[in-house]
């Protein structure tokens, strides 16, 4: 053995013993190390990471308030919030990731869209264990399906949001609007604190006017959660104000009657009862399912919608911009009497054409033969346009412009009627802006019977109409009625502006109330039959708008004109005549003469608002606390 | 042989102290008290890092007996015995690690396991870093000390080779324990100052070498992390700040036991293995710290004190290096976990769960302990 016999085992012994101590003092340094380093963190650093740590550990999250739900005015419910589910995935629970895609894929219908989302979020930074989103809006079955195969599919979650839903939403989408996820434009502008949570946001209509009052304040709780990001429990709770809930003057029956009398055809029907300018109806025909829009409309549902002829999308009410042609005469008749033009007993001879002078070009009358002696309440019972031609002229187009804008034609005059056009009222300054051409006289013949440039929407002629039917007392039209709760409905509805249209003699009113009263019930009346067996007695005015101008000698039969060139068939009207409870506007497009297609439909609306709905009306009031201030029909 | 060691173990102790049961037993009562405290204590906090989980503590707790026995069966063997099977071990762990990466099994990417028919499964590294100390102390102890040169170079290959060799598999941690285990017998046999500071240069050369050749992503990623962990908040530096922030909320007197957040709340990774010790710093705070490193420095402190009145050179090789290399563990665990260095897989001794390095390590403690009571009473 080698061991020890040739060695100087002391001084091996003293150079391990001065290896040893160096050792020593290095552990002893490096340990002196390893505390100094948990002084730094324990002591010196441990506020910063006791928040650290809290943070960890406690979430605060944002409580979406429920949005607030929306009635008719008797209490029905046009919109209601509904839980919606949709299926989430954690990447960190998931066994293989193109797998599980597969298979969900094949479970459910995926798009290529959702697809691409997905693996975009996929991409983002996150917290580990946030779960992403995948497809929204599950059907039963499909939640039935995914159910079965739950137990293959770990890290893959079903979860609840509340959602609007429109359970009439075909005759409501144009009234009310609709609401849609809140995309990039509208994030710059809401409050990031009150709408931490929520995902959707009023995009049109009643939802959008109304957005503030129906969101609500946001709430918040503070919750423990693990590194999953799973609520283990809730330590503070402030609740959210739920959004209010709104009653509107639109009655859901009057609503669906529009509908039904305009089915099969596009037009829009817009009914204000003149009291209070409440819109009692709001059609435009077709309508469209706006709960396809909540959670995202496919490209091809979309497509669809947006290229059909009959434009569904297009709110005709609203936004439709017809000539009012001959509707428009009531009101002019109010200027030509109350400027002076014309006076009540004022005749005139109608050769069938207005000329300015005898070589001049030739203005025709609705009635190749013309109607002979024409006073006021029989140029309106006929709708004499030669009448009105000769009116008009005298009137000049600053009387028009005057006296029309005061029927808030060329003006939005809605209260919270959101996305209404003002439609064209011309006037001098116009076409000189507009067309770098003067006012010719011949502009003002046509302005006289509501053609050439003039163009209004159906809620501006009711509008208009509701003011004869007041007899001049302004009422703003509203969708507003109610708020449910302890606020008042002054307070978010914008201010009334429009003074009464006071007239000199004031009995005027009741003059060409009584002389639309002719068009109905008169034995020469342009809608005499639509008025035929009425137990009550209302005022109207038909009118006819030509889709394309005809030249001055041209002749034509409408049933030769391909139907899409067919004239627009219009109506105004209010009833009863003394009593005025409802106030209409009918336009069916292409529908050819207002008195054969729209008057009907007007007669059916007053048939259903007086007589039909008035008594359920009364039993409603029993129901609906709100329905009182309405009164008696 | 047999004789000197009936002679040695009954002679009186030249220090006078009573040398009766434990003498007989071969263990030595300051060592074993200072391991049971650390035993116990730590069964209490990985119950806490378990998640309340009875049946790891329970799995732990038979694995501390199992590892116990060891550490007694190591204890009676004379360290002769040691010094004699060193060059034959090390021939056998050279013959795992190579069997190891051609039949080796194990799991993410790593083969580290080796299981022969009729045996059972083993690491041939975890054996290594027993073994190597022992055959670089064989070699070099057989001559004068400090060694010449040549003797340096050969006793580093023997260091070398079987470090190569795990870093294949790749296990990193396991390879530099087993090349500092290695390292301290070069050392503490008296490798000149000079050499050691022309070590210490190669190595800064080598660093950069070895971070372009020899790491693997994974490696870089995680010194890279050390680094800055907030580049990766999510992903690789998620442990680090988490451990971290579970060590300085815990404070000076910390969160109390089992009301670590942190950990309970999972978001500690791996809070009952290599990450214990965060734990323990966030439920017992800084004072539970100081204990925990205070029972750790007491123990090295008593191991050196074995090596240094070791009788051999042999013995006192393989005891100091043995020493060191718990203090590795201790030092490169609680320096990871707090954000001091890189993420290797090095659990914290005595305290993480875990089944070979508990055995290792206690059976580094019976060598000790060998070491310790087999010494003859001529020599003082």
């Amino acid at each position: 053995m080698p061991w020890g016999e040739f060695k100087d085992t002391a001084a091996e012994r003293r150079l391990f013993q001065r290896r040893a101590f160096v050792m020593l003092l290095m552990v002893f340094l490096l340990l002196a190390g390893l505390v100094a380093r948990m002084y730094q963190l324990q002591i010196v650093e441990h506020d910063i990471y006791t928040t650290l740590s809290d943070k960890n550990r406690v979430q605060v999250q944002s409580v979406p308030p429920p949005r607030g739900l929306v009635y008719d005015r008797n209490g029905i419910l046009l919109a209601e919030n509904r839980p919606v589910f949709s299926v989430t995935v954690v990447p960190e629970r998931v066994g293989g990731m193109d797998a599980t895609l597969d298979q969900l894929v094949r479970i459910l219908d995926i798009s290529e869209e959702d697809l691409e989302r997905f693996q975009r979020r996929l991409r983002e930074p996150r917290r580990p264990f946030q779960e992403i989103p995948l497809r929204y809006d599950l059907t039963e079955d499909e939640i039935a399906r995914l159910a079965v195969h739950r137990h293959e599919l770990p890290g893959v979650e079903v979860e609840a949001e509340l959602v609007r839903y429109y359970p009439h939403s075909e005759l409501t989408a144009h009234a009310l609007g609709f609401v849609g996820r809140i995309n990039r434009d509208e994030l710059q502008r809401i409050d990031p604190v009150n709408y931490a949570g929520t995902n959707y946001i009023g995009k049109s209509g009643v939802e959008r006017f109304y957005e503030e009052l129906l969101h609500g304040k946001v709430g918040y709780q503070h919750v423990e959660t693990n590194a999953r990001g799973r609520t283990l429990r809730v330590l503070e709770r402030e609740n959210p104000v739920p959004g209010e809930d709104l009653e509107l003057h639109i009655d859901l029956r009057l609503q669906n009657r529009a509908h039904e009398l305009l089915d099969g055809r596009r037009g829009a029907i817009v009914a204000i009862e003149p009291a209070t300018g409440g819109i009692l109806a709001l059609a435009s025909v077709p309508g469209f399912d706006a709960n396809k829009f909540v959670t995202g409309i496919s490209v091809a549902d979309y497509g669809e919608l947006r290229d059909s002829k009959d434009k569904p999308l297009f709110n005709r009410a609203l936004r439709g911009q017809y000539p009012p042609g001959s509707t428009l005469k009531p009101m002019l008749a109010i200027a030509a009497l109350d400027s002076g033009a014309v006076t009540r007993d004022h005749s005139i001879w109608d050769p069938g054409y207005f000329q300015f002078n005898s070589s001049g070009r030739r203005y025709r009358d609705w009635k190749r033969g013309g109607h002979g002696w024409v006073d006021l309440t029989y140029a309106m019972a006929q709708s004499c346009d030669v009448y009105f031609y000769e009116a008009a002229v005298e009137m000049g187009v600053d009387t028009m412009h005057s006296y029309l804008s005061r029927f808030g034609f060329g003006e939005d005059a809605t209260l919270d009627v959101s996305g209404a056009l003002s439609g064209l009222l011309p006037s001098r300054d116009w076409k000189r802006a507009m067309r770098n051409e003067p006012w010719y006289p011949g502009d003002s013949v046509n302005l006289g019977i509501g053609q050439g440039f003039m163009l209004a929407t159906p809620l501006q002629l009711a509008t208009a109409t509701a003011l004869i039917a007041n007899r001049g007392e302004w009422v703003e039209p509203r969708l507003l009625k109610d708020i449910q709760g302890d606020r008042s409905v002054d307070e978010f509805l914008p201010s009334e502006t429009h003074e009464p249209l006071k007239l000199k003699d004031p009995s005027d009113w009741d003059f060409i109330a009584d002389a639309m009263a002719e068009v109905m019930h008169g034995t020469k009346g342009t809608a005499r039959s639509a008025a035929r067996g009425a137990s009550y007695r209302m005022a109207g005015k038909t009118g006819t708008a030509q889709v394309f101008s005809l030249a001055e000698d041209e002749e034509y039969e409408a049933e030769e004109v391909r139907e899409r060139l067919r004239d627009h068939a219009l109506f105004v009207g209010f009833a009863p005549l003394d009593n005025p409870q409802i106030a209409v506007a009918v336009i069916v497009e292409n529908g050819g003469g207002g008195s054969s297609t729209a008057a009907p439909v007007a007669r059916a609306l007053f048939d259903a608002w007086l007589l039909e709905f008035s008594a359920a009306g009364d039993d409603a009031a029993l129901i609906s606390k709100t329905d009182a201030e309405s009164g008696v029909h | 042989m047999a004789t000197r060691e009936v002679l040695g173990s009954t002679a009186s102790n030249p220090l006078g102290r009573p040398r009766g049961i434990w003498s007989v037993l071969h263990v030595d009562p300051i060592l074993l008290l200072l391991l049971l405290a650390l035993v116990s204590g730590g069964l209490f906090v990985l119950y806490s890092g378990a998640d309340r989980n009875f049946e790891v503590v329970k799995a732990q707790g038979i694995r501390f007996g199992i590892a116990f026995v060891v550490m007694l069966v190591f204890a009676q063997l004379d360290p002769s015995v040691f010094r004699r099977w060193a060059p034959w071990l090390y021939g056998l762990g050279l013959m795992g690690l190579v069997a190891v990466i051609f039949v080796g099994v194990g799991a993410k990417g790593a083969q580290r396991w080796l299981a022969l028919p009729g045996l059972p499964r083993f690491q041939p590294s975890e054996l290594m870093k027993l073994v190597v100390p022992m055959m670089a102390a064989w070699y070099l102890s057989r001559h004068f000390l400090p060694p010449k040169l040549s003797r340096i170079g050969v006793g580093l290959v023997i260091v070398l080779l079987p470090m190569v060799l795990i870093m294949k598999q790749p296990d990193l941690g396991t390879s530099l324990l087993v090349g500092m285990a290695g390292l301290f017998v070069v050392f503490f046999a008296g490798m000149s100052w000079k050499l050691i500071s022309a070590f210490v240069v190669m190595v800064s050369v080598a660093a950069p070498v070895m971070w372009f050749f020899g790491m693997r992503d994974y490696q870089k990623q995680r010194v890279l992390t050390l680094l800055d962990p907030q580049s990766d908040p999510l992903g690789a530096g998620w442990n680090i700040i988490q451990s971290k922030t579970a060590i300085g909320s815990g404070g000076l007197d910390g969160k109390g036991w089992l009301q670590g957040t942190q950990s309970h709340l999972e978001f500690l990774p791996e809070s009952h293995t290599d990450f214990i010790v965060a734990v323990l710093a966030e439920e017992f705070g800084f004072i539970g710290m100081l204990i925990l490193i205070s029972v750790y420095f007491l123990i090295i402190l008593r191991c050196l004190y074995i090596s240094v009145t070791a009788q051999d050179s042999f013995s006192r090789l393989v005891a100091g290096a043995l020493t060191m290399t718990f203090f590795i563990y201790v030092f490169v665990n609680v320096g990871m976990v707090s954000g001091l260095l890189p993420v290797v897989g090095v659990p914290l001794p005595l305290v993480s769960y875990g089944g070979t390095s508990t055995v290792t390590l206690m059976a580094a403690f019976g060598i000790l302990m060998s070491i310790h009571t087999h010494r003859r009473m001529i020599t003082a």
